[in-house]
């Protein structure tokens, strides 16, 4: 077995005792910060009962109350700011749209320990400074592409800028400037790989050696299916914009769960319906408390996303905690191709079209790629005696749900009370993607 | 003048279109004439039937997604080049069609044809202006 490298090794190794001793100080400091400098919080802790001097460590972190997303959609813009603003260099924001956008801000020390979260993840896939990383996640608000970007500079690796998209280019670069490295997610990994396969290329002749892909689900399959086609080891990474972006969680060499950066991001498993927090091992919805951010500090965030985390000793010697893919969601976001959609979008924009919220969305995964199909119930004032008449209100609806979610959904428009109720509800959803 | 067409939201699923069929005749509605327009996804069907009100309200009663349009219906000889005559009075008028449909008479020598245009007033008096005659529910009823 080749020798295990470390981005950070002395906290990447950190004993656990030792960890946790670390976490108690940071969460301490942090809990005054947010309680001095984030009056939406401040009232939340007060509504509890809980003040600064209550926290002592992470023992007492249960005392704490939960944010959530309506949270920061209340808060938006400002409201969770914990700096003055003009200590902040950069924002990022989620990819979802109206009503959902969260826009997380930016110290350039936050952005620092960002790139270094980053930079381990690409170190514990092989990464160094003789290496070609190739960033095919999309830049600007979403957070995949300058997250990576700066941990591949902080590695040394050559970094290509690709963004996402225009898989000839891509494909050019990748072949012409050896990468070793690529970064993207991981539909888009399978298509790049299938795109090779096209044109002819042998897993050999793919100079690429790893793959860091994140940022949507998906399972153990695809991954053995990316990493035959482009003869890569593909690593999986997790993120999400409101604690920073990518690289809150990473994979080593085992491909057996990520492990947390810890030292930066404290986990809880919770009951998502009693907010309980649950011993370890057990499945849950994620909530993370981030230790070191300074301008977006939040404090015990609820991700919805439910998994398992895992203190087993690792045999590539980290020790932070391993959390599993998350196997579900506790509300009912869909991630469709890497954006997240909220059915309560599609209601209102339904709404504001003047169709009744009578709705499915269909997703499933075809070559790899999500399709996303929605059924919508047609009133007889729509209906039109002309199939240009239907096809065109199909269409029309489809562009007001793309403005709306950022991804273009088919459109279909069907007879009143054709849609699938189960026990007289609506069943709104239907993922074929078995992902888990 | 005016006759009315009946026209029906079909979903692609196999068996639609009879479960229709069979609920207008279950109520004794007969139908006259009829027309489909389909996509991968659906159909669009077009009917001309004796009893309009009945066939109305009982697909309505049933849940189908329905509407009532205002077509033009012309009665035309059963001969060659009649059709083409009756169309080139639309062209000359400048009226745009969406699409037509016919069916033959049983005992005249005529044959009617349904005409879904942009004007229904403008093109009925072109078509009368040049000799043609106009169908009405009335003359649907007694077919």
């Amino acid at each position: 077995m080749e020798e295990q490298r470390y981005y950070q090794k002395e906290i990447e190794t950190m004993p656990v005792d030792e960890l946790k001793k670390l976490q108690s100080e940071k969460l301490v400091k942090q809990v005054k910060h947010v309680y001095e400098n984030v009056p939406y919080y401040r009232a939340l802790m007060d509504e509890k009962g809980v003040k600064p001097e209550d926290i002592h460590g992470i023992e007492d972190l249960h005392l704490l109350p939960f944010l959530t997303k309506s949270d920061l959609r209340d808060a938006y813009p400002y409201g969770l700011l914990a700096v003055p603003l003009e200590d902040c260099v950069r924002i990022q924001s989620t990819s979802g749209t109206t009503g959902r956008r969260v826009v997380a801000f930016y110290t350039q020390k936050d952005v620092d320990l960002w790139e270094d979260c980053c930079a381990r993840a690409i170190v514990a896939a092989g990464g160094t400074k003789q290496d070609v990383c190739q960033v095919a996640y999309g830049y600007g608000l979403f957070t995949g592409g300058p997250g990576l970007n700066g941990g591949s500079h902080r590695v040394g690796c050559l970094t290509l800028p690709m963004s996402s998209g225009n898989t000839e280019r891509q494909i050019q670069f990748m072949t012409d400037l050896n990468a070793t490295i690529l970064c993207c997610t991981p539909s888009y990994a399978a298509y790049l790989g299938e795109s090779l396969v096209e044109k002819g290329y042998k897993p050999e002749d793919i100079p690429l050696k790893a793959g860091i892909f994140g940022a949507e689900p998906w399972t153990e399959e695809m991954r053995q299916g990316i990493e035959k086609t482009l003869g890569i080891k593909a690593y999986d990474i997790y993120g999400l914009t409101e604690t920073s972006g990518p690289g809150v969680a990473f994979e080593c060499c085992e491909q057996s769960g990520m492990h947390i950066n810890e030292d930066h991001f404290l986990a809880e498993i919770i009951d998502p319906d009693t907010g309980e927090v649950l011993p370890e091992g057990s499945k849950g919805e994620l909530v993370f408390t981030s230790l070191d951010k300074e301008a977006f500090p939040l404090l015990r965030y609820r991700t919805r996303d439910i998994c398992v985390l895992s203190r087993k000793p690792c045999s590539c010697g980290r020790t932070h905690i391993k959390m599993s893919k998350p196997m579900g969601r506790s509300d009912d976001m869909l991630i469709i191709r890497g954006v997240n959609v909220f059915p309560s979008q599609i209601e209102t924009v339904l709404l504001n079209e003047g169709y009744q919220p009578n709705y499915q969305i269909v997703v499933d995964r075809v070559n790899n790629t999500d399709t996303f199909d929605v059924n919508v119930e047609m009133s007889p004032e729509q209906f039109s005696d002309t199939v240009s008449g239907v096809t065109a209100l199909e269409k029309s609806l489809a562009g007001a749900l793309k403005t709306m979610l950022g991804i273009n959904p088919t459109v279909h428009l069907v007879a009143p009370k054709s849609i699938t109720r189960s026990e007289g509800k609506a069943v709104r959803i239907i993922d074929k993607r078995k992902l888990i | 003048m005016s006759l009315k067409q009946l026209t029906v939201f079909v979903e692609n699923k196999q068996g639609a279109l009879a479960q229709i069929t069979d609920t207008l005749a279950l109520h004794n509605v007969n139908i006259r004439a009829l027309s489909i327009a389909d996509t991968r996804d659906f159909g669009i069907l077009r009917l001309i039937v004796n009893d309009i009100e009945t066939a109305k309200k009982t697909l309505t009663e049933e849940e189908y997604l329905i509407k009532i349009t205002d077509v033009v219906g012309v009665k035309i000889g059963d001969e060659p080049g009649k059709l083409s005559k009756a169309l080139a009075v639309l062209d000359n008028a400048g009226i745009n069609m969406e699409y037509l449909y016919a069916f033959m008479a049983r005992t005249e020598k005529h044959a009617y044809v349904v005409l879904r245009v942009e004007n229904n007033e403008v093109a009925e008096e072109a078509l009368v202006r040049e000799g043609f005659h106009l169908i009405t529910d009335a003359d649907v009823c007694k077919l």
